[in-house]
């Protein structure tokens, strides 16, 4: 038997020289490629979907026990601050989206402003969601030794004038079990947003070299599914955290 | 005996010039190779290194144990020691071992691909076991871990002084290199396969890996949010699994084996894999059933997300929470069961011979029968009240893991060993580096599943005087295996410079990676095959033999 005896010789079903030079050896066009790519990644959002699934499975059995705490506890959330983060992500997702579209149309200069107002918008993100954690650390309700369910014992005059009730210490003391998953879950999903913001960056600077504009724009797409999962997390965060039971 | 190994003649033949291992040379053609089958040859030395370790400690464990008083070591040594076992042998070894090595290497191959789906990919997937193999050796060295590899709360997060942050990470980022694995797996099965090449033409080693691959995907990511939550209440003090703060340690159980018990399965289906090939090559038939062979394996990675809860039976959770998780634990019985009789009419009325692999996969059947069956009392909730934390548990999940996995491990190695080096390996030492192994295995395990069901609670360097026998037993028994897992690391090696030249096709097996040149070139194919013949078809390899004659002649 001949060495490099393959089982059946298929015809060279194409010519070497049609093919643009991304094409990766080990493809045998470009259809199969990008499906590839495509679908690798939606494979690996399906993994970040179980990722935050163990957080949200704690989120859903703690509120159901500690109902009342999670409730004066989302209260002392900054509603404005949320709905502003919410809107300036949706903004974000439009131009990532806005991005791939320039890169699909080869238009350079679209490309390079879209992700431009994607990385800004990006960052204010993060700036708000630091303000809001500023806020947190001001009231103590960081988890750890510092935290102190005090305000929910015995809430402050304006509290008790937009309806608050005094929780018992016991159930006030279980808002610390609200706090960690509030900040696992956003810190977990700001997580996600630095990375995608350092994965921008590098994107950006080859944009401005000149790359994505040979048709060669997986890369592109795939940031975008990966930026608007990123979104998607948050609006899921977004009323879980700061929006049911508002108003109780 | 009889053999249907067909080797070249020797004094002409050679190892064919240009191959994947001469293909580039150096040091950084390795370090960063795209390559899926010099990939696996790393993951192999890595995996094999780990092993090594992993196994020096099961001797000290041994070693301890073989008198009542802990004198060898201290408890919490002992408690060290037994950690780092677990947590090397399990993340660092049975996890990748067949899938990263085997199946890295052979699912392009026989798929028809000429390469993973994402090279680079896999390529990182690897640096990242090694960073967290090199992770959890620094938390080892600098004072090891205590917890055992449970990461059991509140131990790990308030009462351990140990290394849990640095190993728990060192788990986090070796559970990416799994992700990765999986991922790239899946894509590659759905879209790298040669024309001709249907799902129901796939071998059964890619169809278990394929299964594999989806629990890794699944279940991975649950392992590592859980691991970063055990790390942050330790670090900065959340409070999801503190009781003093409100949260539940029954939480972390519950994601801990949502991950944790299809892990299990993770690590014997491509075992199941290896076995399908190696008793259809050796019994000269077409896997019998194979279709519910190929779908018991699916039925196992479904069935195997929803029994994790009978890990917890006498951890606290509900009495109907029992029942349920009892009953969905015998129905994962089936699928398996149906592998093992499938296996068994392969055999019936096959032109079986006993090639080293063939032995390897013999003891696989016994044993993991053994495991499997052992595992159906442990998944009856009265009996399992009776038997958890014996070690009547060691002895099970060690049947299955080392009895099962690392006899198919073995068996696939050697059988993929002249594909992989192009040379045989020495047939009579192998043979009987398999009943030593079978043998060594037998008496160590084995009165372990009597000392559980007498009542030694594991996990402890000290035990009554009355169990000494039987432990003495057992580590005999570790000693014989040792010999067992040294030989082959020896013989292997000499192999690769005096191995006899094995051809393409020594086994005259079917699948399209005996249908290349051994070692294969580095683009596996010259040209993609078109597949034509149906899977396991022996009778189509015979007329290829005869096609090829005629030829020549």
């Amino acid at each position: 038997m001949s060495d490099s005896h393959a089982i059946a010789t298929a015809e060279a079903g194409h010519d070497h020289g049609e093919h643009p030079a991304y094409l990766r050896h080990h493809f045998v066009s470009l259809e199969q490629q990008q499906e590839t790519a495509s679908f690798g990644m939606w494979l690996f959002l399906l993994t970040e979907i179980m990722f935050f699934g163990g957080l949200f499975t704690a989120y859903l059995i703690y509120r159901n026990w500690y109902y009342p705490a999670f409730v004066a506890a989302s209260h002392t959330l900054n509603i404005f601050e949320g709905s502003l983060n919410t809107l300036i992500l949706i903004t974000s997702s439009f131009t990532m989206a806005m991005g791939v579209w320039c890169a699909e149309t080869k238009r350079r200069q679209g490309l390079i402003i879209s992700l431009i107002l994607t990385l800004i918008l990006g960052l204010g993100f993060l700036g708000v969601k630091a303000d809001e954690y500023h806020e947190k650390y001001v009231k103590h309700h960081i988890p750890g030794h510092t935290f102190s369910p005090q305000g929910f014992i015995h809430p402050d005059q304006e509290a008790l004038k937009g309806g608050e009730k005094p929780l018992a210490p016991d159930m006030a003391a279980k808002t610390e079990v609200y706090f960690s998953l509030y900040f696992a879950m956003t810190g977990m999903h700001a997580v996600h947003m630095i990375i995608g913001i350092a994965l921008l960056c590098g994107m950006l600077w080859k944009a401005t070299r000149g790359a994505y504009m040979d048709g060669n724009i997986a890369y592109v797409e795939n940031f975008g599914l990966y930026w608007h999962f990123v979104d998607i997390v948050w609006i899921f965060l977004f009323p879980l955290l700061y929006l049911i039971s508002r108003h109780q | 005996m009889s053999t249907i190994v067909s080797l070249p003649d020797q004094s002409t033949a050679r190892v064919p010039k240009r191959n994947y291992l001469t293909n580039e040379n150096g040091l950084m053609s390795w370090l960063l190779t795209g390559d899926h089958k010099r990939i696996a040859i790393l993951y192999l030395i890595s995996i094999t290194f780990f092993f090594f370790i992993g196994g020096a400690l099961a001797g000290l464990i041994r070693l301890e144990l073989l008198t009542p008083q802990s004198d060898l070591m201290a408890s919490d040594t002992y408690n060290k020691i037994f950690t780092m076992h677990g947590v090397i042998m399990i993340f660092l070894f049975l996890v990748p071992s067949v899938p990263a090595t085997l199946g890295n290497f052979l699912i392009p191959i026989m798929i028809g691909a000429k390469d993973l789906a994402f090279p680079k990919i896999n390529l990182l997937s690897w640096y990242l076991y090694l960073a967290g193999g090199t992770m959890t050796l620094a938390a080892m060295i600098t004072g090891g871990v205590d917890t055992g590899w449970t990461f059991t709360t509140p131990m790990s997060t308030h009462f351990s002084n140990t290394n849990v942050v640095t190993t728990g990470l060192a788990i986090f980022i070796a559970g990416f290199s799994s992700i990765f694995t999986g991922l790239n797996f899946i894509v590659t099965v759905h879209r790298m396969r040669a024309p001709g090449m249907t799902w129901f033409k796939l071998p059964l080693f890619v169809w278990a890996h394929y299964a594999a691959s989806v629990l890794m995907v699944l279940g991975t990511p649950v392992l590592a949010i859980t691991l970063v939550l055990v790390v942050l209440e330790r670090t900065i003090g959340i409070g999801v699994f503190d009781p003093t703060k409100g949260g539940d340690p029954i939480l972390f159980q519950h994601l801990f084996w949502f991950y944790s018990h299809p892990a299990v399965y993770i690590m014997i289906l491509p075992g199941f894999g290896v076995i399908s090939e190696v008793i259809s090559t050796f019994s000269r038939k077409r896997i019998f059933g194979y279709t519910a062979v190929a779908f018991s394996s699916m039925a196992i990675a479904v069935f195997g997300f929803f029994v994790w809860a009978h890990h917890m039976f006498i951890m606290g959770v509900s009495n109907y929470a029992v029942l349920v998780f009892s009953l969905l634990t015998m129905l994962v019985a089936v699928p398996s069961a149906i592998k093992i009789f499938n296996w068994a009419f392969t055999l019936y009325k096959g032109s079986i011979t006993f090639e080293t692999p063939m032995l390897y996969a013999f003891g696989f059947m016994g044993l993991f029968t053994i495991g499997g069956l052992t595992g159906v009392f442990l998944g009856s909730a009265g009996t399992d009240i009776h038997l958890t934390e014996t070690y009547f548990i060691v002895a099970h999940f060690h049947f299955v893991m080392v009895g099962g996995m690392l006899m198919a491990f073995l068996s696939g190695i050697h059988f993929w060993w002249p594909k992989m080096t192009g040379r045989m390996y020495p047939e009579k030492i192998s043979q009987l580096a398999a009943v030593v192994t079978f043998i060594g295995f037998n008496l160590t395990f084995f009165p372990q599943f009597l000392l559980g069901m007498l009542g030694m609670p594991r996990r402890y360097a000290a035990y009554p005087q009355e169990f000494q026998v039987l432990n003495v037993f057992s580590t005999a028994g570790a000693t014989i295996l040792g010999v067992g897992y040294l030989l082959p690391m020896i013989y292997l090696v000499w192999s690769l410079k005096y191995g006899q030249v094995a051809g393409a096709n020594p086994w005259q097996a079917t699948g399209l990676e005996w249908q290349i040149q051994s070692p294969p070139l580095t683009e596996n194919f010259t040209t993609i095959p078109i597949v034509t013949q149906d899977v396991y078809d022996y009778e189509w390899l015979e007329r290829q033999k005869e096609h090829e004659v005629t030829h020549v002649g």
